[in-house]
């Protein structure tokens, strides 16, 4: 046998999510360096979109005049105090769905019923409930962060190995123990998933909430630089919103780590 | 404490799964129960564990546990069925930590199975670091730190490789002599049986019936891998369950 020694072709890359420092900063570097060259070389007009430059220099003017903050901190309130009262009362909820049949059977078809409504619909009945001050929009977050994770939670508890449930009364452990100390844990990577996406869906409904009715918060800020067609400070307040997703992402990620280690 | 099964019969749906089973599991003896296939073992085992209720006869237990026993009737299984975020040592807690035992008691305990186990240095790891057998180890001690009367497995080494399996058995037949536990071991592995039980019984394919009850003399501690004895045994074990398994293989073609 004399047939020449060729080495085997790889085939088993790829389907794997590996970690690529940078990558999205690039892509982020790249596409607002596309828009700077574009809005200067007139490539794109100044009425399509404003120059990255100029929005920095608004951004700047925003923060000197200490208007930044005036308008972040009751945002930032409106937030965490909303997405909490509603990401809390979704984890019980959903939690108490997946432990008691009796629960899901009545509680689900409502669940699915109020999920579609969207929630900015009901703001002025929120309004009417709560007032036209800080509480409705607080009512109108929780409510718009409650409803995915309910769904989020349940579908956890859901998938947690029922062997180990199994090993837990086989053990004589306590009902508390097995929902404490079993089946939170297991669900906890359902939970922390559906948070990343009903804390996304709070800050959409925080901008609703204050173009709806705020002196003071992104969305307000936003709506009057709309109004006026002031493109520059709207990408400003845009901008802003975008890194508030991207900390709440990026927090979760960081709570996963950390809550999630024992992972394979 | 010995348990007791009584007349068990079961149904799953329309599928008979058991009929009319009569067993003893005597304190400090080892009982291995073996069968072809979807026979009904490990339905029998949740049974004696209380895991799950006969349809018809009863799951008795006779006399009283011994003193110092937090759960007398403990599962060890198949997939190890180790908390994932908790580890070694928090896996042995876990199921200390219902019971009123100070610190320094469940300390004690921790410490003492697993070292009995071989586990004392690896009491930080999570299960994800560890190998199968390791993981295996680790069951064993959360079953031994609850001072069981019976310990109920199910399958506990045909997640592992044969050479661990050795090794494994070894470590069982040393905890056994040191500290003699009355156990259930459900296996389809007949080399596992003869090494391991003290009286082994065969059960017909579905529904599972008592077909035959051997016992082997032989201590524990005396009996080796290819021993003409077990052997012997073994092969006549093989003999009887061949048919079976043979009639429930079939049986599984014409469904
Ligand atoms: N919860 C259940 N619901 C319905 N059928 C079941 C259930 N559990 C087991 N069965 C059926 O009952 C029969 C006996 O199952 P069991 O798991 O007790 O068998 P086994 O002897 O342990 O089999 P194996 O050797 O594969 O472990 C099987 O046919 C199985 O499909
Ligand atoms: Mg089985």
């Amino acid at each position: 046998m004399s047939d020449p020694a060729r080495p085997v072709p790889f085939r088993g890359g790829g389907f794997v999510a590996r970690q690529r420092r940078g990558m999205g900063l690039l892509v982020f570097v790249l596409l607002i360096a596309f828009a700077e060259w574009g809005t200067r070389t007139g490539f794109i007009s100044a009425l399509t979109l404003p120059r990255p430059s100029d929005v920095l220099l608004t951004f700047k003017e925003l923060y000197d005049t200490g208007m930044l903050f005036k308008h972040l901190i009751p945002s930032l309130t409106r937030l965490v105090v909303g997405a909490s009262i509603g990401a809390g009362l979704g984890i019980a909820l959903g939690v108490l769905i997946a432990l008691f049949s009796l629960v899901r059977a009545g509680l689900v078809p409502l669940v699915a019923a109020i999920f579609p409504i969207p929630k900015i619909a009901l703001l002025p009945l929120f309004v009417i409930w709560f007032g036209i001050d800080e509480a409705s929009k607080y009512a109108l977050i929780a409510f718009g962060t409650f409803t995915p994770t309910v769904v989020a939670t349940y579908a956890a508890v859901d998938n947690v190995d029922r062997t180990l449930i199994r090993m837990g009364q086989s053990f004589g452990l306590s009902w508390q123990s097995i929902v404490r100390k079993i089946v939170l844990p297991g669900a906890m990577p359902g939970i922390l998933s559906g948070l990343r996406i009903s804390l996304t869906i709070a800050i959409i409904l925080l901008v609703a909430a204050e173009m709806l009715g705020a002196e003071f918060g992104i969305g307000a800020y936003i709506l009057q630089a709309g109004s006026l067609y002031d493109l520059e400070r709207l990408f400003a307040g845009v901008v802003i919103l975008s890194v508030l997703g991207v900390l709440v992402s990026a927090g979760i990620a960081a709570v996963e780590r950390r809550v999630l280690r024992w992972r394979v | 404490m010995d348990l007791r099964l009584e007349k068990v019969s079961h149904h799953y749906g329309a599928t008979e799964v058991l009929r009319d089973i009569t067993l003893d599991v005597p304190s400090g003896k080892i009982v291995c129960i073996v069968g072809p296939s979807g026979c009904g073992k490990s339905t029998l085992l949740r049974m004696l564990g209380g895991l799950e209720r006969p349809d018809q006869g009863q799951v008795l237990q006779v006399g009283a546990p011994p003193a110092g026993c937090l759960n007398p009737l403990t599962f060890i299984f198949q997939d190890f069925a180790l908390l994932p975020w908790r580890s070694v040592r928090g896996n042995v807690s876990l199921v200390l930590e219902d019971h009123p035992l100070d610190r320094a008691a469940r300390g004690a305990i921790i410490d003492d199975v697993l070292s009995r186990t071989k586990l004392a240095e690896f009491g930080d790891a999570l299960p994800k670091q560890l190998s199968g057998g390791m993981k295996q180890r680790v069951a064993i001690a959360r079953a031994l730190a609850v001072n069981p009367a019976v310990m109920l497995m199910d399958e506990p080494l045909s997640a592992l490789d044969s050479q661990t399996r050795e090794l494994l058995m070894d470590d069982l037949v040393s905890l056994w002599t040191r500290a003699p536990f009355g156990a259930v071991y459900v296996t389809h592995n007949l080399a596992e049986a003869v090494r391991l039980g003290h009286r082994i019984v065969v059960l017909s394919r579905r529904p599972g019936q008592v077909r035959e009850v051997v016992s082997i003399d032989m201590p524990l501690e005396d009996r080796r891998n290819g021993l003409a004895e077990l052997e012997t045994q073994q092969k006549i074990l093989w003999d009887m369950m061949r048919e079976e398994a043979m009639a429930a293989d079939a049986e599984l073609v014409d469904v």
